[in-house]
């Protein structure tokens, strides 16, 4: 079967399974970084209870597999009486376990803003919530956007594993279709393709138009 | 709890001072870095602090601002405690709250500016009375244009803190300073991290302040001429003491301690 044939045939089903991808993504996207916002900002509080919340959160997602947590969330959860449809269980899972890793970057670029910074809104009497608001996210947004662009890469990536749920997202369909025609080079290849591109060409792009949005327009170029 | 809580709930009485220090101890961790230092400030007055690096200098101010607890003693602003609030009928260290509302009576310049890169000069000036103070945006603008103005840098009032000398950021941080509308004013070696050609600059601003507004001012400083032009006193601090204190043409043309003529013998002959 020549290449053209093969998208002519497969086209539209990979195309549904890019558009599942998608929108895995964009979700998991969502409660990754209200994730890493909360739990970074809690890792910081002085308060011990929320503190260790945090800590526990991020040491559990960020040392055990992405997949066994996935399985965790889709079939031990409902044995608890928590059920999930497998569409919100594979973005939830995605989100949850790369939010950890996001709350270190968030955590890290609220600590890599200068000491001055926090001392200058202090002696103008901002309370501690209007002086993170204000002087000190601003400046940790452009810190972490770079280490950001990676990580979200990491996250399209990881939305991969929602196939093996039977969320009918681009592996998903690439694996459907290996198995009917055994034509794995071109199913998989069209599929690693498909990853790259999304990566590489889209969400690069725009992390970089963000970034330079941002930066001109706090202008500390 | 300690030996504050016996201290007097405010002060009271004629010539009660803008600034006072009693008793005030600070430590980090082993070391004692100033020792039940006394120092008054009055309304008004003009304060320089002296003395060789790691003497204290910054520390009394960074106390002042409250950046630093305190470890034994009382600071008093205005007549009411700062670092402490009176709670039945006694003195207990101050909580987060009533130390906000007590240190927006003091406003304080850096070495390093701090001024903050993503807003604007204007912004920079404007954020605290409108975040802090709740004036309305258009009087926070107008009394921060009138201090640009006064600073000499209106004609920079829409430029990023990244587009402006150090001379030019150390000017918009103390129009930043004096929005608040502070009683007391801070200023921490604020041409230290200065070109020597725009430290003329910065002085001359300080200059106007201590001609034009009824502002108490406490200077730390390296530039001995300047403190001893402008200052209504000069204390002297070695060792986390003050050595010596006084008029400035006392302190610099006849001072009494042998490590005050050591320290400023040392430094006319490096400057
Ligand atoms: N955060 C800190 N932790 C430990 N020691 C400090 C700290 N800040 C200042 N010190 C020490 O306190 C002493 C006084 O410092 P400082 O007030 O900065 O002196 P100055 O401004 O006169 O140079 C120095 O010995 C300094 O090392
Ligand atoms: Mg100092």
């Amino acid at each position: 079967m020549s290449l053209w044939h093969f998208l002519q045939t497969f086209g539209p089903r990979l195309l549904d399974g890019t558009l599942v991808t998608v929108e895995q993504f964009f979700l998991a996207a969502v409660v990754a970084v209200a994730i890493a916002v909360a739990a970074g900002l809690m890792k910081l509080s002085r308060n011990l209870a929320l503190k260790g919340v945090a800590v526990i959160y991020i040491e559990i997602f960020r040392g055990t597999s992405l997949l066994v947590q996935l399985y965790w969330i889709f079939f031990v959860l409902p044995l608890f009486g928590i059920t999930l449809p497998k569409f919100a269980a594979g973005f939830m899972a995605v989100g949850m376990n790369l939010g950890a890793y996001g709350a270190e970057l968030v955590r890290g670029a609220i600590q890599a803003v200068p000491r001055g910074q926090w001392e200058a809104a202090y002696a103008l009497s901002m309370s501690p919530a209007r002086r993170m608001r204000r002087i000190i996210l601003p400046q940790a947004l452009l810190i972490m956007l770079p280490p950001w662009g990676n990580l979200l890469i990491e996250l399209l990536k990881g939305t991969a594993l929602v196939a093996l749920i039977s969320v009918t997202d681009l592996m998903f369909q690439s694996k459907q279709i290996n198995a009917s025609t055994y034509l794995s080079a071109q199913s998989f290849g069209a599929a690693l393709v498909i990853y790259y591109i999304l990566a590489r060409f889209l969400l690069t792009p725009a992390m970089r138009w963000l970034e330079t949005t941002l930066r001109r327009r706090q202008e500390r170029s | 709890m300690d030996e504050t809580a016996d201290y007097p709930l405010e002060l009271t009485g004629e010539d009660v001072p803008m600034v006072r220090f009693l008793n005030v101890t600070k430590r980090y961790g082993p070391l004692t870095v100033l020792d039940k230092l006394n120092l008054d400030v009055a309304e008004g007055e003009m304060v320089s602090v002296i003395g060789p690096s790691g003497s204290g200098k910054t520390t009394v101010l960074r106390m002042l601002m409250t950046l630093e607890t305190i470890n034994g003693g009382v600071i008093y602003v205005d007549g009411k405690p700062l670092t402490h609030m009176p709670k039945g009928g006694r003195l207990v260290p101050a909580d987060p709250r009533y130390l906000r509302r007590m240190r927006a009576n003091i406003g304080m310049c850096f070495q390093h500016f701090n001024l903050f890169p993503h807003m604007t000069a204007l912004q920079n000036c404007m954020e605290g009375p409108v975040q802090v103070l709740g004036l309305p945006k258009a009087e926070a603008r107008a009394r921060s244009e009138e201090l640009l103005e006064m600073v000499g840098m209106i004609d920079k009032k829409d430029q990023h803190p990244s587009r402006l000398s150090g001379g030019q950021q150390q000017r918009v941080a103390i129009a930043r300073a004096l929005a608040m509308r502070p009683k007391v004013m801070l200023f921490d070696e604020v041409t230290s991290a200065l070109d020597p050609e725009v430290i003329g600059e910065v002085t001359n601003v300080i200059r106007k302040l201590v001609a034009e507004f009824k502002l108490t001012m406490l200077m730390v400083t390296h530039q001995m001429g300047f403190a001893r032009d402008i200052s209504d006193r000069v204390c002297f601090f070695y060792a986390g003491r003050i050595e010596e204190q006084g008029p400035p043409d006392a302190l610099f043309g006849n001072p009494q301690r042998e490590r005050t003529q050591q320290f400023l013998s040392a430094v006319k002959d490096a400057g």
